[in-house]
């Protein structure tokens, strides 16, 4: 085993934890603000691959073009599910959050499963094919994209959080809610919008990735799982550490399967994910 | 002078019991008045139920002669009803500026805004020097001048405090009781509920004192310090102590 390929293995895995990252900040802002885990969140960017690959079949739209679209639908899915399920749920026993998540999950999963049938498909994009050379690295112009795209998307979160009035607010209620109702701050309208970005952002995850990933049902758990552990890492609900945690499980599943064997690349996620809980419950970055 | 909150018969409960049994009270522009009474009287309850987070089951809440009973609390703030709750209510990890600003979350934020986020700095100087600290760092006396302060910038007609003084040492509470005259001074209409009662009466203009969720005694502030029958019955040693 060669330097070149452990630092080829690095690159690709920063590529691939960029939208790990992603996925994390998005579970982990629904997590942070109203301690809800959002089992289902894989399933939105399959719904989202699923939009842009009918938005490219259909009207011929390259992903990247079809992305701002793919945002606002999905944000709209996210403040309708807030609005529909979580809203009621929220005044129920945890478990009752629990299970209406994950009754998400499959009730999406399977939808689409019934509806799509569990073959392969992909949209072509301009960014699909190309490969970047840097001396004897090579990167994907695809996987590239998607990371910048990702680490894009999470600083506009960041800076919406830390310097809009909206922002502001979200973090106020996610830290006292009958304080922030108290200044005016209604809960179930930032919950809402939290649904609504942290909804968006699977929509940008899934047009990033629908350059070069097929899209069937199952996809969801690809990102989803690792997302969690990233968020773990992070210290749940610590946006910024979920960020920083996706991209370590990124590079922990591409270089830990080159180092060692492919089949075993998930497996060494979680060994690293258990090693930090026990060791630092809180996750890395936790408060 | 015109009345600025009338409370006429109000009950209100948790659940089953009503702490609230028909409680009256009558506040006028520019007062300062303490509610007094001892615990499980209704002094917190009264609060809440005039600023929204309990809805009145019978009875009339009045601001400036208009309806507010039932409202809730974001329509109330509006109509410039600030609270200050009893518990800490701060956000830890913002910074005091951060804080401040959502005192004014209701209001466009407009250079009024930021001039009023400025007088109340000027108000309050220990908060000016740390503005870009977060509220976890700031010792008892500092947060509740940070709450009142983040109230005060609702411009309020009326301001509801809950136990401004609990928990400070007796210096502090000196400092916040004077904060709380500065600002009555300048024109805001206070009602605030005390445990330290002889502290309370000295200084606010008038006083009532609950009882099982009633108004027992009202009266000005000296006049009530002065009656040997509401320090027995009511006061007790927090006034007699010293």
């Amino acid at each position: 085993m060669t330097l070149e390929i452990v630092l080829q293995s690095v690159v690709s895995g920063l590529m691939f934890g960029g939208v790990i990252a992603l996925v994390a900040v998005g579970v982990s802002l629904i997590w942070g603000i109203m301690d809800v885990i959002n089992f289902a969140y894989g399933e939105y960017l399959m719904w989202a691959m699923y939009l842009t690959f009918f938005l490219y079949a259909g009207a011929g739209l390259d992903p990247l073009v079809s992305l701002p679209v793919n945002a606002l639908v999905l944000f709209g899915a996210g403040v309708l599910t807030y609005r529909l399920v979580i809203q009621r749920v929220m005044r129920g026993p945890v478990f009752a959050q629990l299970l209406s998540t994950f009754g998400l999950f499959v009730l999406l999963r399977y939808t689409a499963w019934l509806v799509f049938r569990p073959d392969d498909r992909q949209a072509q994009s301009l960014v699909s094919n190309g490969v970047l050379k840097l001396g004897e690295l090579r990167v994907s112009t695809g996987e590239l994209v998607a990371f910048v795209g990702s680490v894009l998307a999470t600083s506009a979160l960041f800076c919406f959080l830390t310097w809009t009035k909206t922002g502001k607010a979200l973090r106020a209620v996610a830290q006292d809610r009958e304080a922030a109702l108290a200044l005016g701050i209604e809960p179930d309208r930032l919950y809402a919008i939290a649904w609504g970005i942290s909804a968006a952002a699977a929509g940008v995850a899934g047009s990033l990735v629908s350059p070069f990933m097929y899209v069937n049902p199952l996809v969801g758990d690809v990102f989803l799982l690792p997302g969690f552990a990233a968020v773990a890492l992070g210290g749940f609900g610590n946006v910024y550490g979920a960020f920083a945690g996706g991209l370590v499980i990124g590079v922990v599943n591409v270089t830990g399967g080159t180092l060692t064997m492919p089949k075993v690349k998930l497996a060494l996620v979680y060994l690293v994910f258990l090693a930090v809980l026990f060791m630092r419950p809180r996750g890395l970055w936790g408060r | 002078m015109t009345t600025v909150l009338l409370v006429d018969d109000v009950h209100a409960s948790y659940g089953r019991f009503d702490v609230l049994r028909g409680l009256s009270l009558r506040v006028a522009a520019g007062e300062l008045v303490a509610v007094l009474g001892p615990n499980g009287a209704g002094k917190s309850t009264l609060l809440k139920t005039v600023a929204g987070f309990l809805t009145p089951r019978q009875g009339s809440i009045q601001l400036d002669g208009e309806e507010i009973g039932g409202l809730r609390p974001p329509a109330l703030l509006r109509k410039g009803v600030a609270y200050v709750m009893q518990r800490s209510s701060l956000f830890p990890r913002m910074t005091i500026q951060e804080n401040l600003e959502l005192g004014a979350y209701v209001r466009k934020t407009t250079a009024e805004v930021r001039q009023d986020i400025e007088r109340v700095l000027a108000l309050f100087p220990r908060l000016a020097e740390r503005r870009q600290q977060r509220a976890e760092g700031l010792s008892g006396g500092e947060r509740r001048m940070l709450e009142i302060g983040r109230g005060l910038l609702l411009r309020p007609r009326l301001l509801l405090l809950d136990e401004p003084t609990m928990g400070l040492a007796p210096l502090v509470m000196d400092l916040i009781f004077d904060k709380i005259l500065e600002v009555r001074a300048a024109g805001t209409t206070v009602v605030m509920v005390e445990q330290n009662a002889r502290r309370a009466l000295e200084v606010s203009d008038r006083a009532y004192v609950l009882e099982q969720g009633q108004t027992r005694v009202e009266g000005r502030g000296e006049d009530l310090l002065a009656s040997e029958a509401v320090r027995r019955a009511y006061l007790g040693s927090g006034v007699a102590g010293r």
